[in-house]
């Protein structure tokens, strides 16, 4: 791909603006469409897009394998961690009203956090999806 | 925050939470010690669960703090217990085997994922059991499907990976009939809750859709139990997938997707419905009986050890369904019995073909499909294990002392009730089949000479045979003290026949 001067350059400006489009939706989500699954699919498009033009190779520098799974448990975890939350601060499971003194600060917070655990996932497992099958057959680990 | 009013949802938070955890370890031994003590809280919260409701109160908790029909309800009555009690035993005794069998089929750097696999797998069979949310029951029925199909796929034969994907079919059908049952309801009574989705349907259980939705559901439900002629994915999956894996699922999997027909039979539709006015339960007579004797039968004839009991689940299936058809606190007593008595059972005997693969890799054997040329004389190598194998197989006959008998009285019970004596008949008969499959086990493990060039077999290391003992024993406990079983199964179904319609 090094030839490819066109799409590396243009790859080069779009994929900081993808990114950035990513956490638009993820933080408007409260106000418009969005949230944290359309959010974290365009997050990974836009770095399964450099893996597109520059070789998965540099990808894998980029993001590894590794912070890719970590993304995909720890997303579950914040999601599941709000709730335990919840619990410790004398609610029910997932109980946003009492994260905060004000109830619907309290719900502000709450799904802000959930948000944020389904978007670590999301991206984490559209990574891990690309990574696998972009891997299929080069490598026999 | 008190521990207690908070049981129902640790009950399936901290399975739920042990699987990310493993996966962020990146290590089999971290990530064994995780799972293995989420499974063995959710034991602890089953037990509790079951003490609370023991005097037939009922459990309600409403997650989010939002109430019930518009919020998500977690719902512990009898039978609900009872379930949670058999799943979360079932996994406390078979993860700490799987520590020892997965050494030999699965390869070191995929343990780790092993038990993030199964910790989803529980939460998901838990989850299902616990909800009384229609939609929330199709979440965790997914999260305890997609994770079986990975934990089958891990066996070590290659055509594990076909079984899988043969499963995930046949999976993925029975769980788009499933959604689209849920969202005929949801769309004729406007809630999910199952409780209200009860007090709505009473004005509409004519309407077309109702009938369509408790079709889809039956059918989509009934692929998941395997219940005979749908039970095509069950023979392959049970016989690739790695030895613990196949106990797990042959005692829980199959028994909390008829935990769910029971649930939308008598808790939502009712009986009335679903028994009096439909030939609902000619179907299922029809079909048990075809699945006793059809799948005991073809059970006869398979070579591999493994397969052969995993038709006679197919075949042990068509009990439980039976004492649905009848429609009597007794007929359904009998298949709540069943479905634990037959879980414990068939989970022992997996455990111990599972000790017998395992031995068989030990003396460097590539295949080891417990196929019965290798078993001949098996019995002077392993003694205690096909000890206990010959005592699961005697629960399976329903012979007295073992809990197959209990749950076989109970059906013979329901059936003598209804005055049907061609089913006691039938019952006893089916059963016939299973003596001759046992016996094939027996014949070859204790009366037949080892061949020659036989690999030289030792007893399972004590690391997999306490854990299937601990089951033998208990088969043999529940067939002598049935005072939790059948006491906990009699008020489970009197409370479900008194609740609908």
């Amino acid at each position: 791909m090094m030839h490819d001067l066109v799409l590396r350059v243009v790859a080069k400006l779009l994929i900081p603006f993808i990114l950035l489009f990513a956490l638009y939706v993820q933080f408007h989500g409260d106000f418009g469409p969005g949230g944290g699954f359309q959010a974290g699919t365009i997050f990974a498009a836009g770095i399964i897009f450099y893996g597109l033009i520059f070789g998965v190779d540099h990808t894998r520098s980029v993001v590894p394998d590794c912070v890719v799974e970590t993304m995909l448990a720890a997303g579950v975890l914040i999601y599941a961690g709000v709730g335990v939350a919840g619990l410790l601060l004398g609610g029910n499971y997932l109980d946003y009203f009492v994260l905060d003194h004000n109830p619907v600060h309290g719900q502000h917070r709450g799904i802000f956090w959930v948000e944020i655990g389904v978007f670590v996932t999301v991206a984490g497992v559209m990574l891990k999806i690309f990574y696998m099958f972009a891997s299929r057959g080069r490598t026999e680990e | 925050m008190s521990l207690v009013t908070h049981l129902p949802i640790l009950q399936v938070v901290v399975p739920l939470m042990s699987a990310p955890l493993a996966v962020l370890l990146r290590h089999g031994g971290l990530a064994f010690a995780i799972v293995t003590a989420a499974a063995w809280a959710a034991f602890a919260c089953a037990i509790a669960l079951w003490l609370q409701v023991s005097d037939g109160s009922v459990i309600s908790y409403a997650i989010g703090n939002w109430p019930p029909p518009w919020g998500i309800e977690y719902r512990v009555d009898r039978l609900t217990s009872f379930v949670l009690l058999l799943v979360s035993g079932m996994a406390s005794i078979v993860l700490p085997y799987s520590r020892g069998s997965i050494a030999k089929e699965i390869a070191p750097e995929l343990h780790y994922l092993y038990y993030a696999m199964f910790g989803l797998c529980l939460t998901g069979l838990l989850g299902i059991v616990m909800t009384g949310d229609a939609f929330n029951l199709f979440v965790f029925l997914e999260i305890s499907s997609l994770s079986t199909y990975v934990l089958i796929a891990l066996g070590r034969d290659r055509r594990a990976l076909a079984a899988s994907f043969q499963y995930l079919i046949m999976g993925s059908i029975g769980a788009t009939f499933i959604v689209i049952g849920i969202g005929f309801l949801y769309l004729m009574t406007g809630t999910l809750n199952l409780a209200d989705m009860a007090v709505r349907i009473g004005a509409i259980e004519n309407s077309r859709p109702v009938l369509a939705a408790l079709a889809f559901l039956t059918v989509g439900i009934c692929l998941k139990v395997a219940l005979f002629p749908l039970h095509q994915w069950l023979p392959n999956a049970y016989t690739y997938a790695p030895s613990a894996v196949t106990a797990f699922l042959a005692a829980t999997a199959t028994k909390v997707l008829v935990y769910a027909l029971i649930r939308f039979y008598f808790s939502v539709f009712g009986e009335s419905m679903v028994f009096e006015r439909l030939p609902l339960p000619q179907i299922m007579l029809w079909l048990s009986l075809f699945a006793m004797f059809g799948a005991n039968f073809v059970a006869i004839f398979q070579d591999n050890l493994k397969r052969l009991f995993a038709y006679s689940s197919v075949g042990q299936i068509g009990y439980i369904t039976l004492g649905l058809s009848f429609d009597s606190v007794h007929g359904l007593t009998a298949s709540i019995v069943h479905l634990f008595n037959h879980g414990i059972a068939k989970g022992a005997i997996f455990l111990l073909i599972g000790g017998i693969v395992v031995a068989g890799y030990k003396s460097g054997g590539v295949s080891s499909a417990p196929t019965f040329d290798r078993l001949a004389g098996l019995s002077r190598r392993m003694p205690l294990t096909c000890f206990g194998i010959v005592i699961g197989g005697l629960s399976l006959i329903g012979v007295p002392g073992t809990a197959g008998f209990v749950s076989k009285w109970y059906l013979i019970l329901a059936a003598m009730e209804k005055g049907q004596w061609w089913l006691v008949a039938a019952i006893l008969l089916s059963s016939l089949l299973a003596v001759v499959y046992v016996w094939r086990f027996v014949e070859a493990a204790y009366f037949r000479e080892p061949s020659a060039g036989q690999e030289a077999r030792e007893e399972a290391p004590p690391g997999l045979l306490i854990p299937a003992w601990v089951l033998v024993v208990a088969v043999v406990w529940f067939g002598l003290d049935t005072s939790l079983t059948v006491g906990t199964a009699l008020d489970a179904a009197q409370q479900l026949m008194s609740n609908s319609r």
